[in-house]
């Protein structure tokens, strides 16, 4: 089982995490076009390689993000979402 | 005791300490750390076992764990009998009664003995190609009753064995001298080392591989005094997964351990010479050779013959003679034997020997080895040399199941011959022979830089990859030790009899990979899983394709490394399920429970000996004319509070909350990003900046979770405390329920002090109350939400008045839809929108954003695709079909929608549902036609909802 270090409780078993999807960028429901709008809702690019994914450690309730090379399964890094935030608007 | 020596140095057998023993019907005697195998060699016993396909007899083979011909049932005084116990490395224990697996009336006579004979007609693949179709059943019985291995007993006492979960800083695989080294050395630098080895004792080959037993024994003493390493013996490292996760089997428990590094000094497992007849009982391994005599103090024979192509052969030479056991003659493969035949002095020792046969004696053990050489003028001669033991010494494959496991990629090395691992995963290390580190000093010093480098890693130094290299390049493989005879019985897999000619068979018949290889011939597939098997096969394989093996993906062995009893992966039956704080009172109300989101629910509470319907429409009947109760503490609930809860509500609900009134409740629909509905609930505000709010039962835990994803991606000003498990809730609903919860409130209940949707809070039956006005199954009714330690008391209370009855799920279930309530993911699905549910009423399109707005507008501007509609049966004579939920609606031929939640109105006396239809049906009046499970064809008619007014 792989062992995943979340930000706040440190490093825990898979089996007490929940995997949230990629973190993707909602377009603007009032601008965008209906195209827009379902490849939002529903295409994925399932390219492998390095993504940044929202976890949530469930017995806490804790969302965080981790990048995760998943062409090797490795989780390269979590963070909390704050700093997710601070990088979007830097 | 024919075989057994004098006291060696260092042995594992306890000579004070005699335990008898039955093999086979016959009363035999061995020591103390005697395994069943070398208490039977000791006594003179060959023939330990049956193979498993031509029932040929065999003895003491690998002695390392894969001896998959010496498996025995095994009876002791305190256990049941054990099917496939392994000979070799089974602790003898006294009073055992053992027998050989596999036989027909016992393994000296038999009488299966006949297959052999039928050889001719079972080529490779037999199976495959005659077994199929029609006739598979009946020869599936046949070959079963012949194949079978080992009897169970069907009263085995059920034992657990428990799993134990352990951390270490740097997990060492293997107690060989690389391995004890390195875990040594991980451990002065202060790590938690976890040392483990599947022998009964720690050290490895190391007393006969260029240490001294004492020598050793100082090395153990020292791990054993190192407050920092635990010693697991006994223990198979058997599976290896992600981040380190390492599966430990022991006797009596499995440990699955989470270790920083790992160290695989697994070794190399010694790989026979095959020949014909390489089989017999008595032609065994060097290193077999050399655990009877170091471990157990049994010599392997009278009279040696050993056959070998690297030192180590000689070596045995060594010992056989320093315990005095004749040595007839060192038969070599290479064409000189250098240095290693130094100091053996008049040994005969004959280099560039061909292996023609071994031949058997009347008991079916070997009496002679047949062999060919080139003599001194060049010719070639044959010789036939007597001897009763055959140890054969010609190389060696990498233990490398676990690695394998890990992601290790391996390289032939051609010097020597022998696959290294080349690239290791991060953390993971080799040392010692698996390594291809040979030499004693050599290997020890392998086996201190890796348990460094192991350390360093776990501490969070990540110093680079170790790079594989050995600094012994002399052979100890030989390249090719296979030796086709023309008529046969040249065995390269021990476990399914798989002869050369198979092997060569298969690659002609194009299973040429050895992957295909593998699966045509079953070479591997025993229970040594090809331990002593896959390379030769490969090396046969590659030698028939012109190719080499450098260029050969070996097949990787998957968990576990050594067949794993049952007992060990069986789970505890572990159900959990929830309990409400009612659940004492539901059970002694004789309630029928059901599961329901993990929750034990009452069903119906049983009255007597009435059936089922009677008892749910008594419920029923009581919530209509008097008041009924219901548990429903197993909605989920929620609090928010901050200054922008009302806010971050309007964005995720599809309702507007932040200009509901202080003191009032609303209904709560959740949907998705594509419009679907998900949840709902009652959400209720109780303050400027504090709400209250439930979810669904069964979707309480993912709805808190994706309200936890939505404001970590909003990070809006509010909290959220899930209280589902804190708070019990009581809905006491029905005519009289204003005038019995009045009595036990302060609360002012009338219409004026508390509207429908009202929420107060307030002390009911003593007990601090959050009371919400709901109308989910009567038009009157108080949801009473109280402390999960108080929730009994206030239960009690209500129940205690005249004409109230407590109600289960049934009963809610008829007395909501009388009311016209869908219940989200009964009456709706994946693909159900509120629109086409009936609940638009509960969306505010014009909200600036909510989650699923952006593509209910999609939806609306489509049209709904279904509309949820109520309908009537038509009033049937006795023996109509009855219509369940899922049924279909039938129009014109084709399927037009489906029967959501039907049931029997006691109210109304008829039978009514709820249908999601196509939209041309769903104007009130239309005829409905419902195709019943039988295929009979049932009228309905659709309905205005709710299907009664105000009760």
């Amino acid at each position: 089982m792989k062992s995943i270090r979340c930000p706040l409780n440190g490093p825990r078993p898979l089996l007490e995490f929940a995997c949230g999807g990629e973190v993707r960028a909602m377009p603007d429901p009032q601008a965008c076009s209906d195209a827009e709008w379902t490849a939002y809702l529903f295409n994925r690019a399932s390219v492998p390689g390095v993504k940044r994914e929202w976890w949530c450690h469930t017995p806490s309730g804790y969302w965080f993000i981790a990048e995760r090379d998943t062409a090797r399964d490795e989780i390269l890094a979590t963070y909390d979402a704050a700093e997710l935030a601070a990088k979007a608007a830097t | 005791m024919m075989y057994r020596l004098p006291p060696v140095a260092g042995e594992w057998i306890d000579r004070s300490r005699e335990l008898p023993f039955e093999f086979e019907g016959r009363a035999f005697k061995g020591y103390a750390g005697d395994t069943i195998s070398s208490a039977l060699a000791a006594a003179g016993v060959m023939t330990l076992g049956r193979s498993f396909k031509y029932h040929r007899p065999r003895g003491i083979h690998s002695f390392a764990n894969h001896d998959a011909n010496n498996l025995f049932q095994v009876a002791t005084p305190s256990s049941a009998s054990v099917p496939n116990v392994r000979g070799d490395v089974t602790a003898l224990e006294a009073g055992m009664r053992v027998t050989a697996v596999n036989t027909v009336g016992g393994l000296a006579r038999d009488r299966a003995r006949f297959v052999e004979w039928l050889a001719p007609f079972l080529p490779v693949g037999f199976y495959y190609k005659a077994f199929h179709g029609r006739a598979f059943p009946r020869w599936e019985q046949r070959i079963r009753a012949m194949s079978g291995l080992g009897a169970i007993t069907g009263n085995a006492p059920r034992i657990r064995t428990p799993k134990r979960y352990a951390f270490c800083d740097v997990l060492v695989i293997g107690a060989g001298p690389s391995g004890l080294a390195a875990a040594l050395s991980a451990a002065d630098t202060g790590a938690r080392v976890l040392l483990v080895d599947e022998n009964a004792r720690a050290g490895g080959c190391g007393s006969w591989g260029g240490a001294s037993a004492q020598e050793i024994e100082s090395i153990i003493d020292r791990v054993e005094a190192a407050p920092n390493i635990e010693l697991l013996l006994g223990t198979h490292a058997a599976g290896f997964y992600a981040d380190h996760w390492v599966a430990l089997v022991e006797p009596t428990r499995m440990t699955k351990v989470r270790a920083g590094s790992v160290v695989f000094a697994t070794g190399v497992i010694e790989q026979p010479a095959v020949f014909r007849n390489n089989d017999l009982p008595g032609v065994m391994s060097g290193t077999a050779a050399q655990r009877l005599l170091h471990r157990h103090g049994v010599a392997p024979g009278k009279r040696v013959v050993i056959l070998t192509a690297n030192r180590e052969g000689y070596d045995v030479a060594r010992t056989l003679r320093s315990f005095g056991i004749a040595v007839a003659a060192v038969l070599d493969l290479r064409a000189g034997p250098g240095v290693d035949a130094d100091g053996l002095g008049e040994l005969r020792c004959v280099a560039g020997v061909t292996p023609q046969e071994a031949v058997a004696g009347r008991a079916g053990a070997v009496r002679a080895l047949r062999v060919a050489f080139a003599t001194d003028d060049g010719a070639s001669a044959t010789e036939t040399i007597a001897c009763d033991a055959v140890i054969m010494s010609v190389g060696f494959a990498p233990a490398a199941g676990l690695l394998a496991q890990s992601g290790a990629t391996w390289q032939y090395d051609a010097a020597l011959q022998q696959h290294l691992p080349a690239k290791l995963p991060s953390g993971l290390y080799a040392a010692g022979r698996v390594n291809g580190v040979y030499d004693h000093a050599a290997r020890r010093q392998d086996g201190r830089d890796a348990g460094a480098a192991a350390a360093a890693h776990s501490r969070g130094r990540h110093e680079g990859i170790r790079v594989a290299k050995p600094e012994n390049s002399r052979q100890v493989s030989h390249p090719y030790p296979v030796f086709a005879h023309p008529r046969g019985r040249d065995f390269v897999d021990l476990d399914e009899d798989i002869q050369v000619k198979d092997l060569l068979n298969s690659a002609q018949e194009g299973f040429d990979s050895t992957e295909l290889l593998k699966r045509f011939s079953t070479l591997g597939m025993g229970p040594s899983q090809g331990k002593h098997s896959n390379l030769h096969g490969a090396r046969i394989l590659m030698r028939a394709r012109e190719a080499t093996l450098v260029d050969t993906a070996l097949t990787t062995q998957r968990p576990f490394y050594h067949p794993v009893a049952l007992k060990h992966l069986a789970g505890m039956g572990f159900h959990p399920e929830r309990r409400s704080a009612l659940h004492e009172r539901h059970v002694a109300l004789d309630a029928k429970l059901m599961t329901v989101g993990g929750w034990q629910r009452p069903e119906y509470y049983r009255i007597d000996a009435q059936p089922r319907s009677e008892c749910i429409f008594q419920e029923v009947r009581a919530v209509r004319e008097v008041a009924g109760l219901i548990d429903v503490s197993t909605l989920g609930k929620v609090e928010i509070s901050g200054p922008e809860a009302g806010a971050f509500l309007d964005r995720v609900y599809a309702g507007s909350f932040s200009d509901l009134r202080i003191g009032m409740t609303r209904y709560g629909l959740l949907l998705d990003e594509s419009g679907i509905v998900r949840d709902d609930g009652v959400i209720a505000r109780l303050g400027e900046q504090r709400y209250y709010f439930t979810t669904t039962t069964s979707g309480a835990a993912n709805v808190y979770r994706e309200l936890l994803l939505w404001n970590a991606r909003w990070r809006m000003d509010c909290a959220f405390v899930n209280v589902t498990g804190h708070r019990a809730a009581i809905n006491l609903a029905g005519p009289a329920s204003r005038a019995i919860l009045q009595s036990f409130t302060d609360i002012p209940l009338s219409d004026e002090a508390f509207p429908f949707l009202g929420v107060r809070e307030g002390r009911v039956a003593g007990v601090d109350a959050r009371v919400l006005r709901a109308g989910f199954v009567s038009s009157l009714g108080f949801e009473i939400h109280v402390p999960y330690r108080s929730a009994s008391r206030v239960w009690d209370a209500l129940l205690a008045n005249a004409g109230v009855r407590a109600f289960g799920v049934e009963a809610q279930r008829v007395l909501r839809l009388e009311k016209g309530h869908a219940i989200v993911a009964q009456d709706t699905d994946n693909l159900t929108n509120p629109f086409e549910a009936g609940l638009g009423w509960a969306v505010r399109m014009g909200k600036p954003f909510f989650v699923g707005q952006r593509s209910l507008r999609i939806h609306v501007r489509r049209g709904a695709r279904q509309k949820l509609v109520g309908f009537e049966l038509e009033s049937r004579a006795g023996g109509a079909p009855s219509i369940g939920e899922a049924n279909l609606l039938i129009h014109n031929g084709n399927i037009a929608g489906r029967v959501t939640s039907i049931a029997h109105s006691p109210t109304l006396g008829r039978t009514i549902g709820l249908a999601m239809a196509s939209p041309q049906l769903s104007e009130p009046g239309t005829n409905l036609v419902i195709r019943a499970s039988d295929g009979r064809q049932v009228g309905a008619r659709v309905v205005r909802t709710p299907f009664v007014g105000t009760v």
